[in-house]
């Protein structure tokens, strides 16, 4: 019992091994770094890949773990990357604003700048004063802290207000589908201070950075590769020790661990929190390499993806969430990036642009009733575990309990 | 050939002469012939005045012929004649005077007096006095409504005059009412106007309003010393008050010249760029000048250089303002009639404000049926049986373009309608079916995974519309006589479709009731509800029910997509803009329980209808609050507004 | 002998049906306690009230020797202060092993915080395993706790209520299901454990409530109808016509 964290959870290493070969493999073959074999373009598909790996993780923690399905982390995942976007397209256009002012005969003035600024910002919404929301655009230091204290605070209020009054299962996926559907809603209008449907774009330019683009994609990708990499030790740590048995326990069986002592309700704030402030990092760092963020982006059935994901994967197991994350995001830009070849059918041809929606739909379906270990279980074949035989019942009572088949040994 | 011709109509013109004073139309005429020729609507006013003030049994034809451009002026002489078109080329003249034909004439003897719609407009307004006495009821009527739709206090006399003579009850009706309008705006007594608005006080009439607010417009004035007592003063403002800012007030004195104008950043910066000497400006280098107290000493050097002349300061502002009174005053001279207006309006809006009431319970009760009809099949799903169903939305949609394809098969859209309820339900209860036995059976007691499956099919069908009918909205008509409006009166109306959607909504609520109530199905879906166990042992076939109970949800969801698709468009994305609404309805109701869906709808349709009040150019947000208040609501009823309590609730 | 727990007045109703009417009952420390009645008495309501999981709505519920109320209090926070359940159904963590089972009901701070920073030491380590030993699970402490056996799930389940150190143990219906031996060994289990803290056993069985040997509630239509020893209560008129006579 005594061992060490790393020896107990050797797929932790494993997992961080491979990220560091694929970091280092995507180095050797990219154009800035190394041999040019893989295009900018497709380094930041990886990179996003990489972020959209680690909000599956969040993802994986909230409900593989806690039995939280929350239809709400994408709305989290996008507040974080508003929230660094505001930066980039302040100190962006500021850059603009300042070198169109240097043309002037009198050099312009701090207001005559930010004045400028948000003539250039919120031209597009009709107005060019700054909302409020705004006030720390200018600060790079108070925007990052804010992508992780905004998405933080409102799965806090929200979470708290859930929790408090027992709303559970269904009708908790339900509340934070309304949560989500009115975040995207209320960014969805012009005088949201978020320019509405425009969102915010033009975020692939860092202020003050000379180097290509070839070289801004790399440096992203190694930053979401770290992010990755300690959001994966983090929950790994966390969900290895008591705290995952608490966890575990309230998925399984709720009334239990609450009559054992615990504040469930805590436990699940906490997590629920955490989880948003990691999906708030996530989107901080998918969006600049995205380059632009509205409010479709926020919308719920990005969260259900999320979700879906995570299942494809196999949830409860980190590197599940990790793998479905990363398969369907790849197999889904192969398929719709129309490199998938058509399949010809005489009288009609099986485009995949048209196609590939119908088929994910079904294999989320197929997953769920044939394989709900998703991709996950095929690393049980291979280690030779197997599922209990509880003659089809579930671990717990609960709603959110893992199933017999999702369980292994 | 041409000069004969010409000699024959120096002639006639000669015998016109002659006849000038049996003519005194003519003669009217031809005293303002240039004017009417070079018509504006400037300067036509007293012709036309001159024509009506002749007096003359002709001023009606003329008038007339005039604002229907027949009159035509013949070059040879000026006189002007009623045009008759005969052929391309040529025209038969009458005179206005005798009313007999003068001749034919070519066309290119002859000129078409053009008057613009400025001009026949006014023309319109001279003629409306007598077409409200005309003979015939429809220009009658259309005369009033031309004076309807632009009142004036001229027409106010002919009017009061053709009452008297009005057999038409309908006509009389409207005309005693535009007198009472016409009355209350242009009445020359101000006790009569006075005594026309306590009349029409409380008449929500849009025309009546009309009528007040104008009277009641105010205007921001400036005056020099106190104001005179003659004026009808609705308030003295003080600026720096929220209803006068200073900045308001200011540019007032600046725009009468009773102040200098301010000197704007920009202008200022612009002063200081023309004034760049040798890379300074009033002695401060020009990259110093990014700060406004920088900027503002290099101005001021400039003005003691008498390079520029000073700019207003705030203080001088100040002195400026205090100088003069600001007041907002009326147009109308009376206090007495503004007095009664005001009364009246406020009579009015009370009355407006109770009929927009009114209107807003109506509108949101029909909101209300329409998230009912879209909540009460996922009740079944989701109350009875506790399977969330992500692809109830595409049902829905699927519904609506079964309405659509049933349109292109029937044209005439009663028929349509009548084809595509039921075929609606078969479509989707027989899709419903599918699901439940393909699908939904294998997850049930997982809410969670059924909640991802089906979120899997829904992506699915929607693409498969997409892939189907394409992108773009498909229409879904219907019948003519759902069209319009029941109108109670100007403020209350409340469109047929919305009717028929409520109706429909009552009637899937006396359907389900039915069912649940008075059918074996019934019996056996509430059994299998309580007690899946016991049900089985007492024969009862679960899967059967759940498989039927299902497809009734999904059937319905099918009938709540016509219905939908009559007044929303019919795209893919149909469903979704339903789903999370109706599973909010669900939610707040109550599950298990159709009163809840009823509840719940009732409640979401109100409150976003009541949101929508107080914010009603913003629908978005008006959305948002609704949910943000939803989640609140959740708190202090976390099982609904109709709960289930103690053990039954299965806690 | 002040009282552990002491219950006066309680009412509670569900949809005009009243589950506990005017309900009371004390059970002072170290005592062992049956509570028998037939289906609908009102017994697992009761547990319910005293866990916080149904709120009274009259009544008081006064706890220790502090007099402390335990209406309105948590679930959790009243398990803090030492009040374990254990459920009719085995109710254990079936994905986790035996030995994190325990170590989740040892009696340390509940804090996410304190619980985040938690490492076993090998005082912890050492009283799983007595604990283990106590309940006949030495054997099974890395097994997954779903492959046990029903009756070692029972066990396991009553191992994490002594783990919690309770001062009071509200235990519904343990024997329901499980062969003579292992009754037996459920009973001593339960025995042992009320010679430290007060057990209060539900239970249908009356040869297991019998071989407990001690006081007996009879339950009724949610109030006290007897009390007293086994014998004193089987003998008592009202007990036979509406539990035993029929």
């Amino acid at each position: 019992m005594q061992r060490s964290f790393i020896t107990r959870n050797p797929s932790v290493l494993i997992f961080l091994a491979l990220l560091a070969l694929f970091t280092l493999g995507v180095t050797v073959l990219s154009e800035a770094f190394g041999i040019g074999l893989i295009s900018t373009s497709y380094v930041k598909v990886l990179g996003k890949t990489l972020c959209l790996a680690l909000v599956a993780v969040a993802m994986d923690l909230v409900w593989g773990y806690c039995g939280i399905l929350s239809l709400g982390h994408f709305a989290f995942f996008g507040l974080g990357g508003y929230m660094i976007g505001m930066w980039l397209m302040y100190e962006r256009t500021r850059d603009i604003v300042v070198g169109a002012l240097a043309e002037a005969p009198i050099p312009p003035t701090e207001q005559e700048i930010v004045d400028g600024i948000g003539t250039q910002i919120f031209g597009v919404v009709g107005s060019n004063e700054f909302p409020l929301i705004w006030s720390f655009a200018d600060s790079l230091t108070l925007q990052l802290a804010l992508v992780v204290v905004v998405p933080g605070t409102l799965a806090l209020i929200f979470g708290w207000l859930a929790f408090r009054s027992r709303v559970n299962d269904v009708y908790l996926s339900i509340l934070t589908q309304a949560m989500t559907l009115a975040l995207a809603l209320y960014l969805f209008q012009n005088d949201s201070g978020l320019r509405g449907n425009n969102g915010l774009s033009g975020l692939q330019n860092l202020p003050g950075v000379e180097q290509p683009q070839s070289h801004v994609s790399m440096w992203f990708l190694w930053a979401s590769a770290l992010a990755l990499g300690l959001g994966y030790l983090l929950s790994a740590w966390i969900v290895a020790g008591k705290f995952g048995s608490v966890i575990r326990g309230i998925r399984d069986n709720e009334a239990r661990v609450r009559f054992l002592g615990y504040s469930v309700e805590t436990y699940k704030l906490t997590v629920f929190t955490l989880t948003a402030c990691i999906a708030g990092i996530a989107g901080a760092l998918y969006y600049p390499q995205a380059g632009i963020i509205n409010p479709a982006e926020v919308a719920p059935i990005t969260s259900i993806y999320l979700a879906a994901w995570v299942a494809i994967g196999g949830r409860g197991r980190l590197y599940g969430a990790v793998l479905g994350a990363v398969f369907v995001s790849l197999v889904s830009s192969w398929f719709t990036g129309g490199k998938a070849p058509d399949i010809p059918l005489g009288i009609y041809t099986v485009q995949w642009v048209d196609w590939w929606l119908v088929l994910l739909g079904l294999s989320f379906v197929a997953v769920t009733l044939f394989a709900p270990k998703g991709l996950g279980g095929l690393v049980d074949l291979w280690v030779e575990r197997r599922s209990p035989n509880r003659h089809g019942a579930d671990l717990g009572p609960d709603l959110g309990s893992l199933r017999e088949k999702e369980a292994s040994q | 050939m041409m000069r004969i011709l010409l000699a024959a109509l120096l002639l006639l013109a000669a015998v016109c002469r002659v006849q000038a004073q049996d003519t005194p139309m003519q003669a009217v005429l031809q005293d303002n012939a240039d004017l009417m020729v070079k018509s504006s609507r400037q300067t036509i006013g007293p012709v036309i005045d001159a024509v009506v003030a002749s007096g003359l049994p002709q001023v009606q034809d003329v008038l007339q012929a005039w604002q229907a451009k027949e009159m035509w002026q013949r070059k040879a002489d000026g006189l002007f004649f009623h045009g008759e078109k005969l052929d391309a080329k040529t025209y038969r003249l009458t005179d206005f005077d005798s009313g007999l034909p003068v001749g034919e004439f070519a066309k290119g003897d002859l000129r078409q007096l053009k008057p613009n719609s400025g001009v026949r407009a006014l023309i319109g307004v001279a003629l409306v006095k007598f077409q409200l006495s005309d003979p015939d009821p429809t220009k009658r009527r259309d005369a009033l409504v031309s004076l309807e739709r632009d009142p004036n206090g001229a027409a106010l006399e002919a009017l009061r005059a053709s009452i008297a003579g009005e057999t038409d009850p309908a006509l009389l009706a409207r005309k005693q009412r535009l007198e009472r309008l016409l009355t209350m705006g242009y009445d020359t007594d101000p006790a009569a106007r006075i005594a026309a608005m306590e009349e029409m006080a409380g008449d929500t009439g849009l025309d009546v309003r009309a009528t007040l607010n104008p009277i009641l417009q105010a205007r921001l004035q400036v005056f020099d010393g106190e104001i005179p007592e003659a004026m009808n003063v609705l308030s003295r403002l003080e600026p720096g008050s929220d209803t006068l800012p200073v900045t308001v007030a200011y540019d007032l004195l600046v725009e009468q010249s009773k102040a200098p104008a301010l000197i704007s950043h920009d202008d200022m910066r612009n002063i200081l760029a023309e004034n760049i000497d040798g890379g300074r400006v009033g002695g401060i280098p020009v990259a110093k000048l990014d700060t406004d107290p920088a900027r503002r000493q290099a101005f001021a050097t400039l003005v003691e250089q008498g390079l520029t002349e000073a700019a207003t300061t705030e203080d001088e502002i100040e002195s400026y303002l205090s100088d003069y009174i600001f007041a907002e005053v009326y147009a109308e001279p009376s206090r007495a009639v503004t007095d009664a207006a005001a009364m009246a309006l406020e009579s009015i809006s009370t009355r407006v404000g109770i009929g927009q009431a009114v209107d807003l319970t109506l509108d949101a009760l029909s909101l209300a049926s329409i998230y009912f009809l879209a909540a009460i099949g996922l009740a079944i799903t989701f109350g009875v049986m506790r399977v969330i169903n992500m692809a109830h939305g595409e049902f829905i949609m699927m519904g609506a373009y079964t309405g659509y394809v049933v349109q292109q098969w029937v044209p005439n859209h009663t028929a349509s309608i009548i084809v595509a309820i039921p075929l609606a339900f078969t479509v989707t209860f027989a899709a419903g079916v599918a699901m439940e036995r393909l699908v939904i059976r294998w997850l049930y007691n997982r809410p969670l995974e059924s909640l991802l499956a089906t979120f899997g099919i829904s992506i699915a069908l929607q693409q498969l519309a997409k892939n189907i009918f394409g992108t773009q909205a498909r229409p879904l008509t219907a019948p003519s006589w759902l069209d319009g409006a029941w109108v109670l009166n100007d403020v209350v109306a409340i469109s047929y479709i919305r009717i028929a959607i409520f109706v429909l909504a009552l009637f899937f609520l006396g359907v389900f009731l039915f069912i649940m109530r008075r059918t074996r199905l019934g019996l056996e879906t509430r059994a299998v509800t309580q007690n899946p166990g016991m049900a089985a042992s007492m024969g009862i076939n679960p899967g059967r029910v759940n498989m039927l109970t299902f497809g009734l949800g999904s059937g319905i969801a099918g009938v709540a997509g016509v219905a939908i698709g009559l007044f929303a468009k019919v795209t893919s994305e149909l469903g979704s803009d339903y789903i999370v609404q109706s599973f909010m309805t669900v939610v707040v109701g109550g599950v298990g329980n159709i009163w809840g869906a009823l509840a719940g709808a009732t409640m979401i349709g109100f409150m976003q209808k009541g949101i929508e009040w107080f914010n009603p150019s913003n629908t978005l947000a008006a959305q948002t609050f609704m949910i943000v208040f939803i989640i609140i609501f959740i708190q202090f009823r976390p099982r609904g507004i109709v709960a289930l309590r103690g053990r039954a609730a299965g806690d | 002998m002040s009282a552990l727990l002491e219950i006066s007045g309680v009412s509670v109703s569900f949809d005009g049906f009243r589950a506990i009417n005017n309900l009371s009952f004390q059970i002072a420390e170290a005592e062992l306690r049956a509570i028998i009645g037939p289906n609908g008495a009102g017994k697992t309501t009761f547990m319910d009230i005293v866990t916080g999981k149904t709120r009274p709505d009259e009544g008081r519920v006064v706890w220790g020797d502090r007099s402390m109320s335990l209406v309105g209090m948590s679930e959790a926070q009243i398990a803090r202060v030492g009040i374990g359940r254990k459920f009719q159904k085995p109710t254990v963590f079936e994905d986790q092993t035996v030995a994190d089972n325990l170590l989740l009901a040892l009696r340390k701070p509940r804090g996410p915080l304190a619980v985040l920073l938690f490492r076993p030491t090998t005082a912890d380590l050492d009283r799983v395993a007595e604990l283990s030993t106590e309940i006949g699970l030495e054997s099974a402490l890395a097994r997954k706790a779903g492959e046990l056996s029903h009756g070692q799930k029972q066990w396991l389940e009553i191992g994490m209520l002594l783990a919690q150190e309770p001062r009071l143990l509200l235990v519904d219906e343990p024997a329901a299901g499980m062969t003579p031996e292992e009754r037996e060994h459920t009973t001593s289990i339960l025995v042992d454990a009320a010679k430290t803290r007060a057990v209060v056993v539900v239970e249908h069985d009356m040869e297991f409530v019998r071989r407990l040997n001690c006081r007996v509630t009879v339950l009724h239509e949610g109030a006290v109808l007897a009390e007293g020893s086994l014998d004193h209560v089987t003998r008592n008129a009202d007990v036979i016509d509406v539990y035993l006579g029929r």
